[in-house]
């Protein structure tokens, strides 16, 4: 069991920065995110996009703010809990409240912060009638665990990167590997579509464009999918089907956990905490709602910010506490580093 | 001219009449935004980056009004779910004078 003083739901930079600022009142924090690495949105859809609204950055590339955020908090000593999904969370007791992941860890802690920005990533299924029953039955939307797909056949589907990926990946891997995309242009980086080209001149991959996956076939196991070329229609047999469309964000599993959603995010008390109608538990970020809420990063990191120290007075009542600015107080590390200013030189001039 | 007029039929079948200022670099998806014509959380989920398929339209009238297509566009639509001849993506459409008197319809999402 992990136990920490402010959990922390989303590893993107509202979550992020929220370290930090616990960490300047002595608090530690933990971090839960869906996805297997840190930075939310930023890291995942868009990296390599440069973005102009930081304060003190002219502009900075996604992936590049994220890496800075880590740096920034790593002195705090943050404690990770990726690729796995918060789907309950409930208060145990007046201290404490409880929260497991899709895949059982369980997480302590005194108080919560959402910041799960649009929800959780989740795969953008494709609309055919019988995909949910196939589902762990031959229909996979990640690829988890390359071995698993050993000397069987796989028809994957899709037009970007992962797809064009784990195409590359898999002919290694496979006894057949089929990549399916309506159209005959994809997007990938170059050396992936590429590489694509010479895996099918060698015929490790059979490409077929364009077309559509319309029908899966099988009884307890995926046997064949159907294909629509061009309104020629065929059946291609198959032991696994994986379709690569992307990720969509979704509410998700926090929306049966009590708080009050409006719009398909969370209401707060922004004039005072951004606290959820359960109190202890707060919501940051592009997650949350209120009166003139405005979607950007910069306030996503006032609202952490804020929401730090009415946290620091939950934790501690009572507990005499003003604001200090660490250009003269410096920052202690929990890893036992210290940062401040250079002390003035006082000297005499003779 | 600031404002230019734009019917668009909403998810539930309701077709709007709506005025679109052009003097502040809006798009489609963000007029869509504005007059709250879709549940916050089903429209401009990527936020503009032709990344998520979620303002995709289906343009009625005004076809020839229209830009051609960019590539990011192009491969966005090629990946979408619900994809006809006349989708569009609204967040790539910009609302200058030239598309008055365009007419869509949002197409659903997921």
């Amino acid at each position: 069991m992990i136990t920490t003083d402010l959990l922390i739901i989303g590893a993107g930079p509202t979550g992020l920065f929220t370290v930090f600022e616990a960490g300047l009142l002595k608090m530690k924090c933990h971090i839960i995110d869906a996805l297997p690495q840190p930075g939310g949105q930023l890291a995942e859809l868009y990296p390599k996009k440069p973005i102009f609204d930081i304060p003190g950055y002219p502009t900075v590339n996604a992936g590049e703010l994220v890496d800075n955020l880590m740096e920034q908090i790593i002195q705090f000593q943050p404690g990770f809990t990726l690729a796995e999904t918060a789907v309950s969370l409930n208060k145990i007791d007046d201290e404490w409240f409880e929260v497991i992941t899709n895949k059982g860890t369980v997480h302590r802690a005194k108080a919560v912060a959402i910041a799960g920005g649009l929800g959780t990533f989740e795969p953008r299924k494709p609309d055919l009638e019988n995909i949910a029953h196939f589902e762990e039955k031959g229909v996979e939307y990640f690829i988890k665990e390359p071995e698993h797909f050993r000397n069987k056949k796989v028809v994957i589907a899709g037009g970007g990167d992962s797809a064009l990926d784990w195409s590359i990946f898999l002919a290694n891997v496979a006894s057949e590997v089929t990549l399916i995309h309506r159209r005959n242009e994809f997007r990938g980086a170059l050396d992936s579509v590429e590489k694509v080209q010479e895996l099918k001149n060698q015929g490790k991959i059979n490409l077929i464009t364009p077309a559509e996956v319309i029908g899966l076939k099988g009884n307890k196991h995926i046997e064949a999918i159907t294909l629509d070329q061009e309104g020629v229609q065929s059946d291609i047999e198959t032991d696994f089907f994986i379709p690569l469309f992307g990720l969509t964000p979704k509410l998700g599993e926090l929306a049966n956990w009590g708080l009050e959603i409006e719009k398909n995010a969370i209401k707060v008390n922004n004039a005072l905490d951004y606290q959820t109608n359960i109190e202890g538990i707060y919501a940051i970020g592009d997650i949350n709602t209120y009166p003139g809420k405005l979607k950007l990063i910069l306030c996503g990191f006032h609202e952490a910010t804020l929401m730090c120290q009415s946290v620091y007075q939950r934790l501690n009542p009572g507990k005499k506490y003003v604001l200090k600015y660490t250009t003269v107080s410096g920052v202690d590390g929990f890893d036992g580093s210290r940062k401040e200013a250079e002390k003035a030189v006082v000297k005499k001039i003779d | 001219m600031n404002d230019i007029t734009i019917k668009i039929t909403d998810r539930t079948g309701i077709t709007h009449e709506l005025i679109a200022p052009t003097d502040m670099s809006m798009n489609l998806m963000e007029v869509i935004r504005s007059y709250e014509l879709a549940e916050e959380g089903t429209i401009g989920v990527c936020g503009g980056m032709a990344m998520c398929a979620s303002c995709q339209v289906y343009v009625k009238s005004g076809e020839d009004l229209l830009p051609e297509m960019g590539d990011e566009e192009d491969a966005m639509l090629a990946e979408a779910f619900h994809v006809k001849d006349t989708s569009r993506l609204g967040c790539q459409i910009h609302i200058t004078n030239e598309i008055d008197g365009l007419e869509v319809e949002i197409a659903p999402y997921p």
